[in-house]
């Protein structure tokens, strides 16, 4: 509708990806000599108001283009010139000035990011405006061997959630002998409170495929799937759309960019199952089966997709990979803090003022993402609790929201950053409630296979119930740690191994709920 | 003998040198690489708590009671799933593991019924023994209902005819669903449902009747609680001995422990042990022994004086004297070559050189022949010609090495089930597969098979296709030189006829109706093969250029070096589970045991020391002779042991009035078959449970090589 009526006025409109400012959604972006200016939220009945304002008003040049979005995604509108003062005082009270200017967008460090509601999804040629394809014609020139050397030089880690290195991964499928290898992206974002998979796919899909390409040249690879969840028809469709333009292009297929390398990629779509986002789940839902959990050993990369090497990583990790290979190992090293380089991409959600994207080397504190970025909860009551790396990821209380974002911190604190989703509970949550919902998730997604999960998921829901009605509570919170660490310790993988995270750290730090 | 409990090692051996030497509680043992920690425990003698894991299947890793610690891994791995590594130091008892594992048992028996007395399983249920080796005290959560969810409430499906499966006793641990997939390979049960719902179904969760199950039972023995159970053990109980013994019912002879309680065969239970088989089975072998206890079984000697009378139940000691008077009566009469007998290829090796011996030493004659001469005397004769032995060159376990299987006039998945359940997991793995078979079998496609050609020829014409595709093998310059030169004779000249244009497939592609070019690929995937393994069976044998036929077979594999070891050869899939035996034994009426002709004075000379009675230098007469010279009037008696001529020979009516002609016909037997019913004077069976004699599977042969 904004994009409708704002073409109507003479603009020319591009949707973009989203800038990742929730709350500032529609945002319309107006392309100036000075930089992006941006309008947000822009309801449908405010865009003649603001082009009579001046809006897209007195070009110093004639207009080129504009680009922008309707709803929620944000977009741009290609203008010159700055607005006019009548529009940065309107009564609308949507102008934001530059965008890169917001307070939001300079506290962060966009890397895999960069490009992502700033470029128009689909064309090509924007994505080479912006840098697109230097990484993988960087790792064109080079051997397989130092590419997968510059990844584990630049300290990249698996940003899924298991936080592997990447480049050790990659090492492994390198030295792996096989007729053929694959490259298999997890996008099956199915943890709550992330969307990060979600917002690069559609905002910027030709990062991925260059990522997986770049993959695909560094380990010998020939083909390549995404795996992507079906509840992300965008996402979907604009990565389908995608592939086929870097078919056309020669980025995809035979000899891509005029070299030796070989190799295609096809999206797959999953069926709803939360466990078919663990990698050994994927590759059996890839190669048509049930998705069910494979045991380790065999690892993936020496026996994944039909038995053969295979790199498996998340969408931010492969989608990091061309930064890394275009700025150099080094540049991404320097961001941030102890084991834990680069950036990580956060996604704030829940009862949060301010939610979206924030992506900034690791080292920002939990505090300064729920209060600083995101101002605090949306209702106003105070932050109670805050649950990290998606519903298998612990509850933090406010006390610790001076921990630092990174790997070792979490590990050190009973907690895991997962997939970097961050969901915030004032004070009016019930944490016994929030215990009994990890074990009722993974109830709900187990795939069955292992006993700890299948039966103990069931019998954890059970037993909260008990404690929370008062039923022999003393035993049965022995009986909950007991459950806990049996999960913990004997599960055959991370959902049943993970799920007692939630349910410890409710018990731990909000142990009056269990009482009441 | 006692029940006996075959060891369950939890994960299948791995090939190869024991070189991986770990540390198991202290106990060293060496293994070879890819062998699980669980495997290699058992081997040192200690036993790994455990419910998903059993040999006959690949580790799955689900029920997490095989826990262990490992020197420098984290956590607590699963022993199944874990290979072993140089030097590893494993424990498999700790506190903390005890712990996990009566933890893992408490949510398991949670959702079970507490009926084991009562229970079909009872005494022999691994989840009750694995509570009892966890010493599981107390389950905290309740049990069943008292829990809260459970699946006590499922409904037993009782719909297969010798199984029922009863969900409110399943652990969801797969093992019947992984038989059915790796070890049967019929792939009729999946896991319906996920986490808690998770259940096992037949087909689209039908009942196991309406599946594609075809009753084999593998997931029944699979099973390690009373959730799948013969209808047999619930109906009479636990058996309490078991026999070793050898199936019957077609070529692949596969090993059994008849489990029984008494004298009562309680159930079959395929033997590990067993080379044919190794503990798999199909629905006859496992299911189909109501003949054991049948009221119409033979359990006395029978006699009647003409088929006019009544059967009269008699002594052995008047059975025995009657039927040696007659004999020697009619000999008398009628000269000493008018009596023969028939062995039976069902029956061990010790009876049938009895029933030679008998022949030969006793009746003073070589008229001795055997059921095998209709369905397999053309293999016989033809790997003899070009091999030099009577014998199919490999065994069954061979096929898992193939990389191409050429399958001709042969139906396994239908008349070697179990046979075919091996070779079908090999084409799963990726060998490729030629059928030439008139019929579209199922081999030609089935889940997850499917066959690279099917060469649909007309019937008649085997040797016309096998021809063509040596032609192709010849001109087209993919024989195995090196392998004919060192070890084959004849090859120019055989090259120069089979080079003719006249066996091109093109030549032959109107008479023999299948497309050149089909044929052409199939010589150059056979050829091309590493290791190509021919299998054949009565398609090829039962027709009148049969011996011709397995003559080319053994050329194409001589052609293409594809014999003298592991997965290649020449395999004929027989009748009957000892027809390899039999013939070994001596039942041709030209050969003495081990295939020595009669008119050999050194081989006579050898049995007449040992039997210290002359032999007769002149061959005997064979079935269809038997037959045609009782009608003339000069064959007059006839032994036949364990098989039924009147039913099973060709020529039904020739065969009625040759038995007709008879005076004397003596049946062995375990029933009054058709043969006994059409003109007896003496029937008698005993078929116990306490044979312990050996018979060989039918293709346990030599390799073979040509010179």
């Amino acid at each position: 509708m904004v994009a409708e009526r704002l073409t109507a006025a003479g603009a020319d409109v591009v949707r973009t990806g989203s800038r990742g400012m929730l709350w500032l959604e529609p945002l319309v972006e107006v392309e100036t000599p000075a930089g992006r200016v941006g309008y947000g939220p822009v309801a449908p009945e405010d865009v003649d108001g603001l082009v009579a304002a001046g809006m897209l008003a007195a070009p110093e040049r004639p207009t080129r283009r504009a680009e922008t979005s309707d709803s929620p995604e944000g977009g741009r509108v290609v203008h010159p010139g700055p607005a006019s003062p009548a529009i940065r005082h309107g009564e609308s009270g949507v102008y934001l000035g530059l965008v890169e200017d917001l307070p939001w967008m300079r506290r962060q460090q966009r890397v895999t990011f960069a490009r992502v509601g700033v470029v128009d999804p689909l064309s090509a040629d924007d994505y080479v405006t912006h840098g697109g394809l230097t990484g993988l014609r960087a790792a064109l020139r080079t051997s397989p061997t130092a590419v997968v050397e510059a990844v584990v030089e630049s300290g990249l880690r698996g940003r899924g959630g298991a936080g592997f290195p990447t480049g050790i991964k990659w090492r492994t499928v390198l030295g792996a002998e096989a007729d053929v290898k694959f490259v298999c992206c997890n996008a099956d974002e199915g943890d709550s409170g992330t969307f990060a998979d979600r917002m690069l796919i559609e905002g910027d899909p030709f990062t991925l495929i260059e990522g997986m390409t770049i993959a695909a040249h560094a380990v010998g690879a020939t083909e390549g799937y995404v795996y992507l969840r079906s509840e992300y028809p965008d996402a979907v469709e604009t990565l389908t759309a995608a592939i086929g333009v870097a078919r056309e292009r020669g980025w995809l297929g035979e000899r891509i960019l005029d070299s030796d390398l070989t190799f295609d990629l096809h999206v797959r779509v999953g069926a709803g199952a939360y466990i078919c986002g663990e990698e050994t789940s994927m590759l059996e839902s890839l190669e048509g089966k049930r998705g069910q959990v494979r045991a380790k050993p065999p690892i993936p990369a020496l026996e994944g997709l039909f038995g053969r090497p295979t790199v498996v990583n998340n969408v931010l990790s492969l989608a990091s990979v061309p930064a890394i290979l275009a700025d150099g190992a080094a540049s991404y090293a320097a961001l941030g803090v102890g084991r834990s380089r680069g950036t990580s991409v956060f996604q704030l959600g829940g009862n949060v003022a301010r939610g979206g994207i924030v992506e900034t080397a690791f080292g920002i504190t939990l505090g300064e993402l729920v209060e600083d970025l995101g101002g605090g909860t949306a209702s106003g009551r105070p932050a109670r609790a805050v649950q990290v790396g998606g519903p298998l990821g612990a509850y933090l209380p406010v006390e610790k929201f001076d921990l630092s974002m990174d790997y070792e911190a979490f590990t050190e604190a009973g907690a895991m950053l997962g997939h970097g989703g961050i969901v915030v509970f004032d004070d009016t949550v019930d944490m016994a409630a929030m215990a009994r919902f990890a074990f009722s998730f993974c109830a709900e997604e187990s795939c069955g296979k292992c006993t700890p999960c299948r039966v103990g998921a069931v019998r954890g829901v059970e037993t909260i119930d008990r404690i929370r009605t008062g039923q022999d509570r003393e035993k049965n919170l022995v009986l909950l740690e007991d459950l806990c660490e049996l999960m913990t310790d004997g599960s055959l993988c991370a959902m049943g191994g993970l799920t007692p995270m939630p349910v410890r750290s409710a018990v731990q730090h909000f142990g009056e709920d269990f009482t009441r | 003998m006692s029940l006996l409990k075959e060891p369950d090692y939890g994960t299948p051996a791995r090939e190869g040198e024991a070189t991986v030497e770990v540390t198991i509680d202290g106990v060293a043992v060496t293994v070879p690489p890819g062998t699980s920690v669980m495997r290699a425990a058992k081997q040192a003698g200690l036993d790994i708590p455990k419910l998903c894991a059993t040999d006959s299947l690949e580790a799955f890793g689900s029920c997490r009671l095989c826990v262990v610690e490992i020197d420098g891994a984290r956590g607590t791995p699963a022993s199944c799933t874990t290979p072993v590594a140089p030097g590893m130091v494993v424990r498999t008892q700790t506190e903390k593991l005890g712990k996990l594992r009566r933890g893992v048992m408490e949510l398991y028996i949670s959702d079970h019924p507490l009926d084991c007395l009562t229970c079909s399983a009872n005494g022999d249920c691994e989840l009750q023994d694995m509570a009892g080796v966890t010493g599981l005290r107390e389950v905290r959560y309740g049990s069943g209902v008292d829990a809260g969810a459970n699946h006590m409430d499922l409904l037993k499906d009782t719909s297969n005819p010798y199984f029922d499966f009863d969900a409110s006793k399943c652990i969801a641990c797969s093992r019947c669903v992984r038989a059915c997939d790796e070890v049967q390979g019929t792939i009729a049960l999946t896991i319906s449902g996920r986490g808690f719902d998770s259940k096992v179904a037949a087909g689209a969760g039908v009942p196991f009747m309406e599946s594609d199950c075809v009753s084999c039972g593998a997931c029944v023995q699979a099973c390690p609680t009373a959730t799948l159970q013969e209808k047999s053990v619930v109906e009479l109980g636990m058996p309490t001995r078991s026999v070793i013994t050898t199936c019957a019912y077609c070529g692949v002879g596969c090993s059994f422990k008849a489990e029984l309680r008494g004298d009562e065969l309680v159930r079959m239970v395929p033997y590990k042990d067993g080379g044919a088989n190794e503990g798999h089975s199909c629905v006859k072998g496992r299911f189909a022994f109501g003949y054991a206890s049948h009221p119409d079984r033979v359990m006395k000697p029978m006699l009647r004086e003409s088929i006019a009378d009544e059967w009269r139940e008699v002594s052995w000691e008047e059975a025995i004297g009657f039927t040696a008077r007659r004999l020697r009566e009619i000999q008398a009469e009628h000269g000493a070559g008018s009596i023969g007998a028939i062995t039976s290829s069902r029956t061990t090796n010790e009876e049938v050189y009895a029933v030679q011996k008998l022949v030969r030493a006793v009746f003073g004659n070589n008229n001795v022949d055997t059921c095998a001469r209709v369905c397999h005397s053309p293999t016989g004769y033809g790997l003899k010609q070009t091999f030099g032995t009577s014998a199919g060159t490999q065994d069954f376990k061979s096929v898992e090495k193939a990389d191409v299987i050429l399958l001709i006039g042969a139906n396994p998945t239908d008349a070697h089930p179990v046979f075919a359940s091996r070779m079908k997991r090999r084409l799963r793995q990726g060998a490729k597969l030629v059928v030439i078979d008139p019929r579209r079998i199922d081999l030609v496609r089935t889940p997850h098979i499917e066959a690279a050609h099917h060469l649909a020829l007309q019937p008649g014409t085997n040797v016309a296709v096998l021809n063509a595709l040596a032609h192709v093998i010849v001109t087209e310059g993919l024989v195995d030189r090196a392998f004919t030169e060192e070890r084959c004779e004849e090859v120019a000249g055989w090259e120069t006829f089979i080079a003719r244009p006249e066996h091109s497939p093109e030549a032959v592609a109107e008479i023999t109706g299948v497309a050149a070019e089909d044929m052409r690929a199939a010589a150059r995937l056979y050829a091309g093969a590493g290791n190509g393994a021919i299998y054949y069976g009565l398609g090829v044998t039962e027709h009148s250029q049969g011996s011709t036929t397995v003559m080319a077979m053994a050329n194409l594999a001589m052609a293409t070096g594809n014999i003298g070891r592991d997965g290649v050869g020449v395999n004929p899939l027989r009748g009957q589970n000892n027809v390899q035996g039999s013939c070994d034994m001596g039942s041709f009426p030209h050969e003495l045991p081990g295939y020595r002709h009669v008119g050999d004075d050194d081989v006579r000379d050898i049995y007449e020391q040992l039997w210290g009675t002359p032999i007769l230098s002149e061959p005997g007469l064979r079935i269809p002779n038997m037959f045609d010279s009782a009608i003339d009037g000069s064959f007059r008696a006839l032994f036949v042991q364990g098989e039924d001529i009147a039913q099973s020979d060709p020529n039904t009516q020739h065969v009625h009035a040759a038995l007709a002609a008879l005076d004397l016909v003596v049946v062995q037997d375990l029933f009054v078959n058709e043969t006994a019913k059409s003109r007896t004077s003496c029937c008698r069976a005993r078929r116990s449970w306490r044979r312990t004699a050996r018979s060989p599977t039918p293709s346990a042969g030599s390799t073979g090589s040509a010179r």
